[in-house]
């Protein structure tokens, strides 16, 4: 058993963490949010180009640094701990991943775009009255001729607004929450037939709804085997929710280090409110709930690769989600009344605190699949 | 003891569902409902409707201008206008200052102050919190140094600043803790004056939350000049009326009525959204979650009941009604999380409200839209009005005697 990271896994973290005190300050960031784009796409070129992070899961064949699902965990972690908006986990994570899975042509053909800062992908998976079974789907591609016509409407998709690729959920078969019959499509955003309507999110990114009416595709836009891509969808959204953990784990860290401080510096009834031995406990308490969530995301994280992978996953997510809401709750308590003003940026890990707790399914999603695959 | 209401009741009940129904502002439907950020004239068109009624203060003593309603009458018409999802009013004027005047202001005080609460001519704001006086209210730094104009009349001049002030954006007048004596005891040297917010010297700087609302201001005081006369009760006295205050505030913060509503629009989201092909509230999970807040919410209406009948047979709301703060906070809070919970993915777009000529439908179903930021700001209320924890310590302190 050995915990530690590698030579080059802890120079990674250095990277990732270096560049981002250096350049994503919070000031930084809320002027990127309020700018409205959802993103700083010369950040994005500085994390392809400079540091050269965008390649840390990809194999040296496809140009990258050959690492994994640890990889992108020391990224995701250092994000949230700099509540990063910049879309790492629609395009590496989920896209990378489907297409490290799948291999072929168009993995050749992608993924270095991606490694370089050209491509990025925003995941339409999400629907109306889907919630988070991902086999809930009314979007269908019907085969014709050699391609596919897509057609439906996809909720709340994070990054699309600026996105050059979309993954796409789909329907070539079956009925609407039926297993078999589900398609993968990673398409250009600007196909004929696409439109969308984009809006900012409470967690200071950009999303769209998005419509698609009559698209056509082609077969060689296909990622995995036509109608039976459900494995494949299962195997990346559980890659990105371990890697969401990560980035609970880093944003957590941040809430209490910031509340710690916080109540050593605020003064009431004439001493620190962090000698109130009601508020110790209640830190003691964010602290072992960060202890426990980054825990269970690092045995997430190294089961990915294995057959206990969802299990796993949904035990993670599961605690998580309680760490985000406990130790979010907790940290703009103790704040009091600047807690929840919008100019500290406690205020801010906190809603995107709150917004990891349902990303990918919610604590009691988790817990009932948990359910389902551990005790039956 | 006896749990039905009289047939007098049920003919009151009946009165008050006809008059809200036929009087509340059409334009105001809908919301409370989603979550809306309300405005001066929200508030205002709904007060001025009741105020011609004459049903603006239930709590009041007829002689000032109540009703004369004993306490099921003023539990049915809270219960009844949280049924009809009717705005709240704002209770600095009505709850707060309007109770402190009639109780410990003169004749002249009442007579140039009721009328403007009573009738919404005038719009109240409360400046109690300063940037190092939260919790710890009786530390409080605003000060007011008395002094003699050229009139020959008597003044105090008021330096300091105030913060979380509700609304002062819209205030015509506040009323302020002050510290006249900075010689004794931090409670003893404190002196409750109202403010004209017209009077030079009077800064009001928006503070926005997190779901972008502009409700809470810091307000900044410098050399303003208040005449002696607008001080209630005596100087260095003005803990006292602040006391009487904090147990006011106390009993209509455990919002019975309101959560009771907000129980029944999560039952109705979650009928409506679906999960795994079913509706949310077939899930034993989320149901489980819904039931027990509903079974909170029972304990805490007869708990406020047990006080109100405590109140009518003479008995102020003494300390108990910290309970009622706690648990009505934390029972409003959890509504909140349950409807974001519903929301599913549609949490996530931020809706800020329509915008001068914006009327593009927001995303996803109406009762998503403002299910995030109102779960942000909802997390206020067991930080205000003294916060959760001081609450602890007061049940502590004062009813467990430890």
């Amino acid at each position: 058993m050995d915990f530690n990271t590698t030579d080059e896994q802890t120079m990674l973290r250095d990277m990732v963490s270096r560049y981002l005190a250096d350049t994503y300050s919070f000031d930084a960031r809320m002027k990127t949010v309020h700018g409205g784009a959802g993103w700083n796409p010369a950040v994005w070129q500085a994390m392809a180009e400079e540091i050269g992070i965008l390649g840390a899961p990809f194999s040296e064949a496809h140009g990258g640094l050959g690492g994994g699902a640890i990889e992108n965990m020391i990224v995701m972690e250092e994000f949230g701990r700099a509540l990063v908006i910049e879309p790492y986990l629609p395009t590496v994570v989920i896209a990378g991943g489907a297409l490290k899975a799948t291999g072929g042509a168009l993995a050749d053909a992608v993924i270095p775009d991606i490694i370089a800062g050209k491509a990025v992908v925003a995941f339409a998976y999400a629907e109306p009255q889907g919630r988070y079974d991902l086999a809930d789907l009314r979007t269908t591609a019907k085969a014709d001729g050699a391609g596919f016509v897509l057609s439906g409407h996809k909720s709340v998709v994070y990054s699309a607004p600026y996105a050059t690729h979309l993954l796409v959920t789909a329907r070539t078969g079956g009925s609407q929450r039926e297993k078999a019959g589900v398609s993968l499509f990673l398409i250009p955003a600007s196909l004929a037939g696409i439109t969308r309507r984009d809006y900012p999110t409470v967690d200071g990114s950009a999303a769209s709804e998005i419509y698609f009416e009559n698209v056509h595709v082609g077969a060689d836009m296909l990622v995995g085997a036509a109608g039976e891509a459900l494995p494949l969808i299962e195997q990346i959204v559980d890659e990105a929710t371990a890697a969401v953990c990560a980035e609970a784990c880093g944003l957590t860290r941040v809430l209490h280090a910031t509340t710690l401080d916080y109540a050593r510096q605020r003064k009431q009834f004439g001493k620190p409110i962090s000698d109130f031995q009601v508020l110790q406990h209640r830190m003691v308490d964010m602290f072992m709930e960060v202890e426990q969530a980054v825990s269970i995301t690092l045995m997430a994280t190294l089961k990915l690769d294995t057959p206990d992978r969802a299990t796993a996953v949904s035990a993670a997510k599961s605690k998580v989600g309680k760490a985000c809401k406990f130790v979010g709750q907790s940290a703009v308590q103790i704040h009091g009344g600047i807690g929840i003003s919008n100019e500290l940026a406690v205020g801010h890990y906190f809603k995107r605190s709150t917004m990891i707790e349902s990303q990918f399914g919610s604590v009691d999603h988790h817990l009932r699949r948990y359910e389902r695959l551990a005790i039956g | 003891m006896d749990l039905n209401f009289s047939a007098e009741d049920i003919a009151f009940r009946d009165e008050v569902r006809t008059f809200i129904k036929d009087c509340y502002p059409e334009h105001l439907n809908g919301k409370i409902e989603e979550g809306e950020e309300l405005s001066k004239d929200d508030f205002l068109s709904w007060h001025k409707v009741l105020a011609k009624k004459g049903w603006i203060a239930p709590a009041w003593p007829v002689q000032y201008g109540g009703t004369g309603w004993n306490s099921v009458q003023r539990y049915i018409w809270s219960e009844e206008t949280a049924r009809a999802d009717a705005i709240r009013l704002m209770p600095f004027g009505l709850s707060m200052v309007g109770p402190i005047i009639y109780t410990f202001g003169t004749p002249e005080q009442k007579a140039q102050h009721l009328p403007g609460i009573l009738s919404g001519d005038v719009w109240w704001c409360q400046g109690y919190s300063e940037p190092g006086a939260g919790s710890d209210l009786a530390s409080l730094r605003t000060k007011a140094e008395r002094f003699t104009g050229d009139d020959g009349k008597e003044y105090y001049r008021v330096n300091g600043q105030k913060t979380w002030t509700t609304m002062a954006q819209h205030a015509d007048w506040g009323f302020f803790l002050v510290r006249t004596d900075p010689a004794s005891k931090p409670q003893e040297g404190i002196s409750f004056l109202l403010i004209d917010m017209k009077t030079p010297g009077i800064t009001v700087r928006p503070i926005i939350t997190l779901g972008g609302e502009h409700e809470v201001n810091e307000v900044w005081l410098e050399d303003v000049i208040v005449p002696v006369e607008n001080r209630i009760h005596e100087e260095n006295k003005g803990w006292t009326c602040a006391k009487f205050l904090l147990a006011h505030e106390r009993t209509g913060i455990a919002g019975v009525a309101a959560s009771k509503r907000g129980v029944e629009r999560i039952k109705t989201i979650a009928r409506s959204e679906l999960d795994e092909g079913e509706p949310l509230l077939a899930n034993p999970f989320f149901k489980r979650k819904v039931a027990e807040l509903e079974v909170d919410l029972f304990a805490l209406e007869f708990t406020e009941l047990r006080t109100l009948a405590g109140e009518s047979s003479g008995k102020g709301p003494g300390p108990e009604s910290s309970l009622l703060k706690i648990k009505g906070t934390e029972i409003q809070q959890r509504i909140t999380e349950l409807a974001l919970e519903a929301a599913g993915h549609y949490g996530a777009p931020y809706f800020r409200g329509f915008g001068e000529g914006d009327n593009q439908h927001p995303i996803g179903p109406d009762y998503t839209h403002r299910t995030a930021p109102t779960y942000f700001n909802v997390r206020k209320t067991s930080i205000y009005g003294g916060s959760n924890e001081i609450q602890r310590n007061i049940i502590a302190k004062m009813v467990l005697g430890l």
